[in-house]
């Protein structure tokens, strides 16, 4: 894969991918920096024909969409690249899958219609399932039964530009207590309960940690043990429905008419 | 997965995954992806399809840790043999250390999070001394006694490695084991006798093992030497309790690195690490005899890789990999006698591609800055790095690092002119017979850097950076009876240097200046070339918090000053005595049981020769001058030419 002399202009691009890939197991640790990372390195690996970008130090054409934090699994995690030659989506999922390691784990590679909207503009909204050791269901309803009666609860989380105070009521589209299921009970070892929530993306994303804060300070909830995150789906949010859609759905329309 | 191990009265204990124990702590400290593996390239062998089990230690942070080449190499070769697995284990932050003690779970390893204690041998490679400390954090956090005589069959054979381990009589008394030179082929050596003994249902216990390793020749086993010291506090003599154990124990040398083209799929970590590249040794040894160089002495003789060995395993690395980055390494790489063609070689071969070229050669010469054009063919002429180590013509002698200041400056010249902007320069403060005149000599010759760089270049913007580090005697060279410099003397000289360079309005900005204070440089010579009574100041220092020692956060000099004081008080050695005293020809040192093949008589000359002035050549060109390690390791010199050439790679 050959890379532009240095001060070189920069590739066109002739094909953008999209990515969607997740975060499991023991790999929910990975940064976002560690991701990228690992991303690049495997992208080589794989001989994935990239663009790159033109000036004294060319760098492959990756867009990232926001990343679940560090800790957070995730079912559903989103990026494109920039290609300088055409190349078949489904050898590209197969061949960076293998390149990533075990946990990073490449769902599908799909090429983007031209004319959709960026990834960040795709992606409003997310489902995020919590699973909280230690609490019953019971506790755990009651608590987010006076988070969603609250029309403002404000909570304060330490950012890269100090602590920063923001309402996490409103970014919550839907927030359950669901039955634990079998899996969980046993990976918990012992009771649990579990959330799911629908959070609508904005400044400050609204992350789940910050909704556990809310229960906390609408409610006292306090989980004796650090609760496990997953994000399942990110998508559009339909306002409507308060469902989120799948950001693929143009691409596998046109998958389909071809 | 659950699977046993035994332990003494016929118990079975589960060796289960530490993570579900784990997990929960980690959200709570800094940088969890150090502790979860998952490295591209590790493995996860089967517990009970392995007959021995080795854990691997770095005793530094993962970021360290994990690029070491010993480790990957070790645990690649073992991990390749037949009922054998390999795991590794790094030290952990005092964050994730307290929060360890606080719920039980004890050091593990990142590949599948076995307890250390549970594997048969736990093997720590030292680069340096300052990892003592840490190797105390891990057997204690592991649930194995400190002291090896505390342990019993249940506890792994704890086996010290890396250079470190040329002097290991400091951590005797935590130790098992330890192993000199080359680990490729003894790790094979000992893997066996420990399976011979386990299979035979481990006949007297760990006693019996230990001395079957220690009979072996090429293993040292502390507890079978007994030693004793004279009223004035020098050893009398150091000798075998037990019949059978030999007097001296020899170094590894591994004769043909061909036969070992390692590592071939480098680990690629997910968390950021201090080096992220794939590196190929491409020789082992040097013979330059600078003689303040532990590296060089104990890694004698010469033995190159050859150019087809290292363009294979720099093809296999990168594809392994998708490193980007590709480090030819050695102790001095520009002395490959093939290097040119190697140079040339990968630089056709990866021209136009992504990949980069690094050759870590300081050698001050015009071929190196021709070597460095090469390379950076596919990148940026940014800094070249060039070690005269001495300020002063007659430093240099006196260290035999032959270079005189006319080469230095025709060689920067030449960095300059081929468009290289920054120079760095290393030398080091403190060097026997040294005065406050060869420091300064430093500024002197920074200034001509940049008259040169200045005129050479055409242009204002050239920069020198000056790099100085405290010298530190160590075992096994000529400087091995020298008396260090204090730290006072250290940190004058280098006030006086700082304020030579900055007094010139002229070279301010032009000439950058690096220094470490001296105060660490003690405490690594007092590990360096201590006995086995410093063991109780390691203790002392640990118990007293003392962690991650190579780090300036955590280091505390006073720590380890009051932990001597306390240790030493009423007895007739101190910290001084063991830093900056000169030892005389006769005195018994500590490391005189350990061979590393060099003659001592030819060290002892050496040194006098280094205070006369005296230099000594590089056997690899000019005759051999009996330095003894040749004969006494049965070893030879391995170089090329081998004539080859390194073909285009066509694309697969
Ligand atoms: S024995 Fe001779 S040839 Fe071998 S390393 Fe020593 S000086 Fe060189």
């Amino acid at each position: 894969m050959a890379r532009p002399q240095p001060d070189r202009e920069a590739d066109v691009p002739v094909q953008r991918l999209r990515i969607r890939y997740a975060k499991r197991g023991r790999l929910r640790f990975t940064s976002h920096r560690d991701f990228q990372r690992a991303l690049e390195r495997a992208l080589r690996r794989a001989a994935v024909p990239m663009a790159f970008s033109g000036g004294f130090s060319p760098h492959p054409r990756v867009s990232y969409a926001g990343a679940a934090p560090t800790g957070s699994a995730s079912e559903a995690e989103y990026v494109e690249i920039a290609l300088a030659e055409r190349v078949d989506p489904d050898r590209v999922r197969a061949d960076l899958d293998a390149s990533l390691s075990d946990g990073l784990d490449v769902l599908a590679v799909v090429e983007a219609v031209p004319g959709t909207p960026a990834l960040p503009e795709l992606l409003t909204g997310s489902v995020w399932e919590i699973v909280l050791p230690g609490l019953t269901e019971g506790d755990a309803a009651a608590a987010v039964r006076a988070f969603l009666a609250a029309d403002r609860v404000e909570v304060e989380r330490m950012t890269k530009k100090g602590m920063r105070r923001f309402d996490a009521r409103a970014a919550v589209v839907r927030c359950e207590v669901s039955r634990a299921s079998a899996r969980a009970l046993a990976e918990s070892r012992g009771e649990c309960a579990i959330l799911r929530l629908v959070v609508r993306h904005g400044t400050p994303a609204v992350r789940p940690d910050d909704v556990l804060a809310g229960l906390r300070v609408v409610a006292d909830l306090r989980p004796p043990s650090p609760p496990a995150v997953t994000r399942l789906r990110q998508g559009p949010l339909d306002e409507g429905t308060g469902e989120v859609l799948d950001p693929f759905a143009s691409e596998t329309r046109a998958a389909r008419t071809t | 997965m659950v699977v046993a191990i035994q332990i003494p009265g016929g118990r079975t204990v589960p060796v289960e995954s530490l993570f579900p124990r784990l997990e929960p702590l980690l959200p709570l400290v800094q940088k969890p992806i150090q502790y979860v593996g998952g490295e591209l390239n590790s493995v996860v062998r089967d517990w009970d399809e392995a007959d021995v089990r080795w854990c691997l230690m770095y005793p530094d942070a993962y970021e360290v840790g994990l690029p070491n080449q010993g480790v990957q190499i070790l645990y690649e070769v073992l991990n390749e043999m037949a009922g054998v697995l390999a795991e590794r284990t790094y030290s952990v932050w005092p964050d994730l250390e307290g929060l360890m003690r606080e719920h039980g779970v004890p050091q593990f390893t990142v590949d599948a999070h076995r307890p250390v204690g549970a594997f048969d041998l736990f093997g720590v490679s030292f680069a340096t001394e300052l990892g003592y400390t840490n190797l105390l954090s891990a057997l204690d956090l592991a649930g194995i006694p400190l002291s090896a005589a505390d342990r019993d069959e249940s506890h792994p054979v704890v086996v010290a490695g890396g250079h470190a381990a040329f002097n290991p009589e400091p951590i005797a008394e935590f130790v098992d084991a330890a192993v000199l030179g080359d680990g490729e082929e003894v790790v094979g050596a000992i893997t066996e006798v420990v399976r011979e003994w386990k299979r035979e249902d481990r006949p007297g216990g760990r006693d019996e093992l230990l001395r079957r390793l220690a009979v072996s020749g090429g293993v040292y086993v502390p507890r079978f030497y007994d030693v004793d010291y004279l009223p004035d506090g020098r050893i009398r003599r150091v000798a075998p309790n037990r019949s059978g154990v030999p007097y001296r124990v020899h170094k590894h040398t591994v004769s043909d690195l061909d036969d070992w083209p390692y590592p071939k799929a480098p680990l690629v970590p997910l968390a950021e690490t201090v080096h992220e590249r794939y590196s190929v040794e491409i020789f082992r040894g040097c013979t330059r005899g600078c003689r303040f160089c532990q590296a060089g002495m104990i890694t004698r003789p010469v033995r190159e890789r050859s150019i087809t060995t290292i363009g294979d395993m720099v093809r296999g690395g990168v594809q392994a990999s998708g490193f980007e980055e590709v480090g030819l390494l050695s102790l001095s790489s520009a002395d490959h006698s093939e290097i040119g063609d190697i140079a040339k070689g990968l630089a056709d071969r990866y021209e136009g591609s992504n990949v980069s070229l690094s050759l870590p050669s300081t050698r001050v010469d015009a071929f190196n800055v021709t070597l460095a054009n090469e390379l950076s063919r596919n990148g940026r002429r940014s800094g070249l790095t060039f070690a005269p180590e001495g300020g002063s013509e007659r430093m240099r002698k006196v260290i035999n690092k032959m270079v005189s200041e006319d080469d230095l400056i025709r060689t920067v010249a030449t960095a300059y002119s081929n468009g290289w902007r920054q120079v760095k320069l290393y030398f080091m403060c403190g060097l026997p017979t040294e005065t406050d005149e060869d420091v300064l000599a430093i500024a002197d010759l920074a200034k001509r850097v940049i008259d040169t760089g200045r005129q050479a270049g055409g242009r204002g913007d050239i920069r020198c950076t000056v790099s100085i580090g405290a010298f530190v005697p160590k075992p096994h060279t000529p400087f091995q009876w020298a008396a260090q410099a204090d730290w006072t003397t250290v940190d004058a000289r280098l006030q006086k240097l700082r304020d030579a360079v900055r007094s010139d309005r002229r070279y301010g900005k032009a000439i950058g200046f690096r220094y470490h204070d001296g105060k660490p440089s003690i405490v690594e010579g007092l590990l360096s070339r201590g006995d086995r009574r410093v063991a109780a100041v390691i203790r002392r220092v640990w118990e007293d918090g003392g962690r991650f020692d190579g780090w300036s956060e955590y280091f505390s000099y006073d720590r380890w000053a009051d932990a001597c004081a306390e240790v030493f008080a009423g007895g007739p050695v101190s910290l001084d005595w063991y830093t900056t005293r000169e030892r005389d020809s006769v005195e018994v040192l500590p490391w005189d049981h350990l061979d590393s093949g060099l003659d001592r008589d030819w060290l002892w000359e050496d040194w006098r020769d280094s205070v006369d002035e005296v230099e000594v050549d590089d056997c690899r060109w000019t005759p051999c001058y009996d330095c003894g390690v040749c004969p006494s390791m049965d070893t030879e010199i391995q170089i090329g030419p081998t004539g080859k050439k390194l073909l285009p790679l066509t694309p697969v």
